[in-house]
């Protein structure tokens, strides 16, 4: 037993983002401002995705946090060890096993079931920001469902690039409604935002929740002569030889040296206990 | 016929300050209406009253709306009032960069207005976007680059093209050379007479000089310290002033 309060939250707080929840649940894709705390990890490292987990946990979850995919890198370590801590959870790298699952930069490959939340740590939750870059106008925006101007965005890299070149943060439009940006998640992961699991954004810095109900659609934007396309690197992953995963590009040595491996750590590894092997996957790899 | 802009008793105060007083005027379609007077006259002030972008304190500006008729624009609800700035209304600002969006390629600067009402395929918005950049003499090999390596003039016309592009009904248009230089100037004015007449626009032209009322307006109104001090035909307003101010205003052009 800690001496922090069940999820290091005091339950006023607590109770404050729940609404802050609810109603970004009642109206999917709209963003409720909510009072912030001071957390102890610094802005940038998720203090939104945490303040939303904390409200959303209870202690019969199983936790788990990705970072980029990943289970073990510094930023899912960390906050896996602050719940642990704080709020004594069970925690897990299995996402099937999972109840509530924080999520940097990524959404499981594995699809997600009714009985999960998903929570995301959004670094910039105004998908007009660096178009419109005053709040009172992109507010109003919003309000009125003037979206001309995101479509001036994908104009822009199509005559500069010939395609759309945007690749992360890809801006989605939620039933037919608010456009939305799903945080920074590859567009590959686009299509999976359409999912059985209630998913939570949280923003810490800038003050902002907002969610997707379960089963909502979320129609990428695109060109009626440019469509959406959720494109990956065309390779299948080294090490367990998934071909239908999001793959990292690992430079081995330096001589160009690469391989492409899968993002999502625990599906790899699921799937190489499973007895795949990918062109690269030497014995010891599994 | 109806007048398409019917403004009655427009005031606007700054405080203690008068913006303008007690203007009205009709505006039929295809009229071209200067307002002319010295800085501070209200000119500007009176402009953004019309167009919405100012609350006056008194008076009506009612507005011949494509679906419903004449409606009273100030009483409207703020999203018709944007719908209504977005397509039958077109707002030239006196500094290009005003109405530019400077981050942005001139043909996206172009194809804004035509994806704000719902345009969404890629081809037609460019070719149209190089359709208007060739109206208004922008070659069409700078339909990439951004406002920011135009020069002055340039800008003034990607500006207009990108304000013409949804086929307005009235423009506003507040200093449109203002900041040119001569030669500039003089294109610009022809390239905006020939559109007005081409495309049947009506237009407020707010300016402090006579040559470009002279050019573009069929009527005209001096205003002097917020108040209407003369209005009529222009070249009658010009070759034959009533108002002691309107006389000055006049005789102060200089010849060359």
């Amino acid at each position: 037993m800690s001496d922090y309060n069940f999820a290091y939250l005091d339950e006023q707080t607590k109770r404050m983002i729940r609404r802050a929840i609810l109603k970004g649940l009642a109206i999917p894709g709209y963003q409720v401002p909510f009072a912030s705390r001071e957390m102890p990890m610094p802005y940038g490292w998720g203090t939104g995705g945490v303040q939303v987990s904390a409200a959303t946990l209870t202690p019969g979850d199983r936790f788990k946090v990705i970072d980029q995919g990943a289970d073990d890198t510094t930023n899912a370590v960390s906050i896996r060890r602050f719940f642990e801590r704080t709020a004594g959870v069970a925690t897990t790298t299995r996402t099937g096993e999972a109840t509530v699952i924080q999520t940097r930069h990524r959404i499981p490959e594995e699809r997600l079931s009714e009985d999960q939340i998903l929570v995301y740590q959004v670094p910039i939750p105004e998908p007009l920001r660096f178009l419109e870059p005053r709040e009172s106008e992109t507010r109003k925006m919003h309000a009125l469902e003037e979206y001309g101007l995101m479509h001036v965005k994908l104009y822009e890299d199509i005559s500069r690039h010939g395609h759309i070149a945007t690749s992360y943060a890809y801006p989605v439009k939620v039933e037919e409604r608010y456009v939305m940006d799903p945080s920074p998640i590859p567009k590959f992961d686009n299509p999976k935002l359409d999912s059985p699991a209630i998913q939570l954004f949280g923003a810490g810095r800038e003050q902002r929740i907002y969610a997707l109900p379960p089963y909502t659609r979320a129609v990428s934007l695109d060109f009626e002569d440019h469509p959406f396309d959720p494109s990956k690197a065309p390779h299948a992953c080294g090490l367990c030889g998934a071909a239908d995963s999001y793959l990292d590009e690992v430079i081995t040595d330096d001589a160009g040296g690469r391989m492409f491996v899968c993002s999502d750590t625990d599906y790899c590894e699921t799937r190489r206990a499973a007895g795949h092997r990918g062109d690269m996957a030497g014995e010891d790899a599994a | 016929m109806t007048p398409l802009l019917s403004v009655r008793d427009v005031t606007k105060r700054y405080g203690a300050r008068i913006g303008c007083a007690g203007v009205s005027f009709d505006l039929y379609p295809g009229e071209v209406m200067g307002v002319v007077g010295e800085s501070g006259s209200g000119k500007t002030t009176l402009l953004n009253c019309l167009a919405g972008q100012l609350a006056p304190d008194t008076g009506e500006v009612i507005f011949d709306t494509r679906a419903d008729g004449p409606r009273d624009t100030l009483t409207m609800s703020e999203p018709e009032r944007r719908m209504l700035g977005r397509t039958d209304w077109a707002f030239v600002h006196q500094h290009a960069r005003d109405g530019l969006r400077m981050g942005v390629s001139a043909g996206g600067n172009v194809g804004e207005r035509l994806m704000a009402v719902g345009a969404r395929h890629y081809g037609d918005i460019r070719t149209q976007a190089v359709d208007w950049l060739g109206r208004v003499e922008i070659a069409a090999d700078r339909v990439d680059d951004r406002p920011t390596a135009f020069s002055g003039g340039m800008q003034q016309r990607l500006q207009i093209a990108r304000n013409l592009v949804i086929g307005p009904r009235l423009v506003f248009m507040d200093e449109p050379t203002g900041g040119l230089d001569v030669s500039v100037q003089a294109r610009l004015l022809d390239l905006l007479r020939g559109l007005v007449r081409d495309m049947g626009l009506s237009a407020i032209v707010v300016t402090h000089d006579l040559a470009v009322v002279r050019l573009l307006a069929h009527r005209l109104m001096v205003m002097k310290d917020g108040d209407v001090v003369e209005t009529g035909l222009t070249d009658q307003v010009l070759d034959d002033p009533q108002h002691g101010y309107t006389q000055l205003l006049v005789s102060s052009v200089l010849q060359v």
